[in-house]
């Protein structure tokens, strides 16, 4: 891809002033303290950070799964934040899909049944009944095509953590969703296996044009993708945004 | 669908869940075995008491009744036509009852009734609680030449528990008097030869070569003399006796040995006691004479008696009837208490029993019966109005255990809503990955709800089975702990059944399955609201 097209790309993801605090005790402990992002389509965006700068709140904000205290996200020009909660929970299901850095997966369903679980909670179980080979089919595909074919029927604690990854990436992406938010995907896995994944993911990327948000605190993995986004102490800190330009 | 699949799942891997199903499943198997044997009690009990009572009777207030009863009849039938299968006139006063027991006088309490023994057994199910095949088909009050059941014809037993009904009816009735006079000629033989008194009978009676045929001669030739006997006739009431057996004309003597009094039906309770062997010991048998005291129809009553022979038993195996009712023809005791007027003929009674055709409303018969007849002079009642408080106790009672029962499924409920407060913060994370892939505060709360649903179908499932198994095999699997422990279970000396009864009536299974059920969910409504509200971050940081 070159920069032209991505010149060109519209946006995808703003997130604008975004604020959030937790209160712990008497302490108001102040994660976000309004944070700016951009993400257009097809872009692979990291976000670094230390620990506690407010990374992983950031990427659960933008994934509908908390809600900010002020600020606003913008997903495809329409705010997101601040709808209800069956519409919140219907774009987290539909345009959204998240990774998670220990992969999250439901230990009482095998590799295909998680992969199906989006799907399955989309559907009621008499429509389920109607999409079900189709959504097989998609779900075998994903898995196949991520080399789990023959791990559709093991239940997670049958797989180890970089096919449980694989699995929760199939999960993640067998809705089709307009980004994929991947918190520390790799921060469980040794070195080759984490990266395994990650060339997974810079795969999906580039070809399938899949938009990315990853959060991680490894340099390394960070310089993976087109931009870096460094957070600290709670904003955006604008040091260095080319760098991750160069290093793509 | 992700819901279904979790709640199978679930069901499938979380065996302590299933561990806090028990208690409901126990407590449905015991509220349907409870159920179904109280219903089969109350069942039973109705049939006796409906069996004695007949569907309406209609009764006077006085002892002395009312007059003409075939007058009264035709009316009934003119009021409720249709309704009608049958009637049956009958008197019923208290009297008491004396016999003798190893030479002591017994008192008994009893409600003496006349009953017509060509239609009562039309109208109740009288016939079928006597002691002779006979007597069943169609009741006589002769008495008859043996043949009583030794074995209780309403009882499954294979074993004959009435011994003492062998030699029941004419042969008893034959060796008891013979018994009587051997002893009495004995003694008459002593005193003569004593008192140097030489007649050829005593010097026959005196030998113990004696043939039978000499017995019975000189038997007759020692009742011929006065001596106090047993077996005498009361003098006085009554001359002219319509039936055959009946006592011969006054200023004759009777042959006990040939001739029976007026006979009688007492219940079996009156003259009978089962030992701890479970066999039945018999005061009186058939063939015996006994004496009842009664009122007259007169006003004020005064007391008469008479003696009557006992030609057969009746046992519905309700205590309060069997130990109280003795039946007799009604055109004796008619007689006996004065209720034939001299002039006409016509006799009164104090009740109509009457039988409704099959599934008539019984209430409203009464109610067209009630308007006909004046309510100061004539009671107007069903057999379920006789016996109100009795079934009502029994209703109550139901109701009772049920309450109590249902409080063991409510416990229950408590144990389902701890172990789904564990299972829901052990899942808060899976909790949390669904929320994150979409799924609504209501399917989170669903998937727990369902599972509750699940555990209760489960639970109140494996209840209906045992219960029912239990309840339609009661009977062997009490022969079963009996023959383990040794001990008697079920006592049928104290219930006068021969079986538990049982009966399982679907509605109120339906209703008990629909109860654990509801409280299986809604004990899962306070574990499915905490999952609902969980917040999907702090849930999917939960380790």
């Amino acid at each position: 891809m070159s920069d032209v097209v991505r010149e060109a790309a519209p946006e995808l993801l703003r997130v604008r002033q975004l604020r959030k605090s937790y209160r712990s005790g008497d302490a108001l402990l102040e994660v976000l303290r309004g944070v700016d992002f951009d993400l257009a389509a097809g872009e692979f965006v990291s976000v670094v950070g230390q620990s506690g700068s407010g990374k992983s709140t950031l990427l659960h904000l933008m994934g509908l799964l908390d809600a900010a205290d002020s600020g606003e996200v913008v997903l495809e020009g329409q705010r997101i934040d601040g709808l209800s909660a069956a519409r919140r929970d219907r774009l987290r299901n539909t345009c959204i899909g998240m990774v998670f850095q220990s992969y999250h997966l439901l230990p009482e369903l095998d590799a295909l049944e998680n992969v199906l679980a989006p799907l399955m909670v989309r559907h009621g179980v008499f429509e389920w009944l109607r999409v079900r080979a189709a959504a097989r089919a998609k779900a075998c595909d994903l898995l196949e095509r991520f080399g789990l074919g023959d791990r559709l029927r093991h239940k997670p604690r049958q797989l180890s953590g970089g096919e449980m990854q694989r699995v929760a990436i199939a999960r993640a992406l067998v809705t089709q969703p307009r980004v994929l938010l991947a918190d520390e995907p790799t921060g469980n896995l040794d070195e080759a296996t984490g990266a395994g994944i990650l060339e997974m993911l810079c795969e999906l990327n580039r070809e399938d044009g899949l938009s990315i948000v990853l959060v991680t605190h490894d340099s390394a993995v960070a310089r993976r993708a087109d931009r870096i986004v460094r957070l600290a102490a709670g904003r955006v800190d604008d040091a260095c945004p080319a760098a991750a330009r160069m290093a793509g | 669908m992700y819901k279904l699949l979790l709640c199978w799942r679930y069901l499938r891997t979380r065996w302590i869940a299933l561990a806090s199903i028990v208690s409901v499943t126990l407590g449905v198997a015991t509220m349907i075995v409870v159920n179904s044997v109280m219903a089969g009690f109350s069942h039973e009990m109705q049939t006796r008491i409906h069996g004695i009572l007949s569907d309406l009777v209609f009764e006077s207030h006085s002892l002395s009744g009312f007059q003409d009863p075939q007058w009264h009849m035709e009316e009934i039938r003119r009021a409720a036509g249709d309704d009608i299968a049958g009637m049956t006139p009958t008197v019923a006063v208290p009297a008491m009852l004396n016999f003798q027991v190893r030479g002591q006088w017994v008192t008994r309490q009893i409600m003496f009734i006349g009953i017509d023994e060509a239609t009562h057994a039309q109208v109740s199910d009288f016939g079928r609680y006597l002691q002779h095949p006979g007597n069943r088909q169609q009741l006589s009050f002769g008495l008859r030449e043996g043949g009583y059941d030794t074995i209780d014809s309403q009882a499954k037993a294979t074993v004959p528990t009435r011994p003492a009904l062998e030699g029941a009816g004419w042969p008893h009735r034959r060796m008891r008097v013979e018994r009587e006079r051997a002893w009495r000629e004995k003694l008459e033989a002593d005193r003569r030869t004593t008192t140097a008194g030489d007649s050829p009978a005593a010097v026959t009676a005196g030998s113990p070569t004696r043939s039978v045929d000499q017995q019975v001669e000189a038997v007759l030739a020692a009742t011929a003399e006065p001596s106090p006997s047993a077996a005498e006739p009361a003098p006085g009431s009554g001359s002219a006796d319509p039936f055959r057996q009946a006592r011969p004309e006054a200023g004759t003597r009777m042959d006990p040995a040939t001739e029976q009094f007026t006979g009688i039906v007492p219940g079996i309770g009156l003259a009978s006691f089962r030992d701890t062997a479970g066999i039945d010991r018999f005061l009186v048998l058939p063939g015996d004479d006994v004496k009842v005291t009664f009122p007259t129809a007169g006003t004020p009553p005064k007391a008469v008696s008479d003696t009557f022979t006992v030609v057969d038993f009746y046992e519905s195996k309700m205590s309060e009837y069997d130990s109280n009712f003795v039946f007799v023809p009604i055109a004796a005791l008619q007689r006996m208490r004065g209720m034939i007027e001299p002039q006409t003929g016509i006799a009164s009674v104090n009740s109509i029993q009457i039988r409704l055709r099959e599934g008539a409303d019984l209430d409203r018969v009464r109610d067209k019966l009630r308007r006909v007849f004046p309510a100061d002079m004539y009671a107007v009642a069903t057999w379920r109005d006789k016996q109100g408080p009795l079934l009502a106790a029994v209703d109550m009672e139901m109701s009772v255990l049920n309450i109590l029962l249902f409080l063991i499924i409510a416990v229950a409920g408590f144990g389902i809503l701890a172990i789904f407060f564990m299972i829901v913060v052990e899942k808060t994370r899976d909790i949390g990955i669904l929320k994150s892939l979409g799924a609504g505060a209501s399917g989170i709360g669903g998937i727990f709800l369902g599972y509750g649903l699940f555990l209760g179908l489960v639970g109140a499932g494996a209840g209906l089975a045992l219960g029912l198994s239990i309840a339609w095999n009661i009977n062997a699997i009490r022969a079963g702990v009996e023959w383990l422990t040794g001990e008697q279970v079920f006592d049928p000396s104290i219930y006068y059944f021969h079986r538990i009864p049982s009966i399982v009536d679907p509605f109120t299974v339906t209703w008990i399955i629909v109860g654990a059920v509801g409280i299986a969910v809604a004990s899962s409504v306070l574990p499915a609201l905490r999952a609902a509200r969980l917040h999907p971050v702090e849930a999917l940081r939960h380790e």
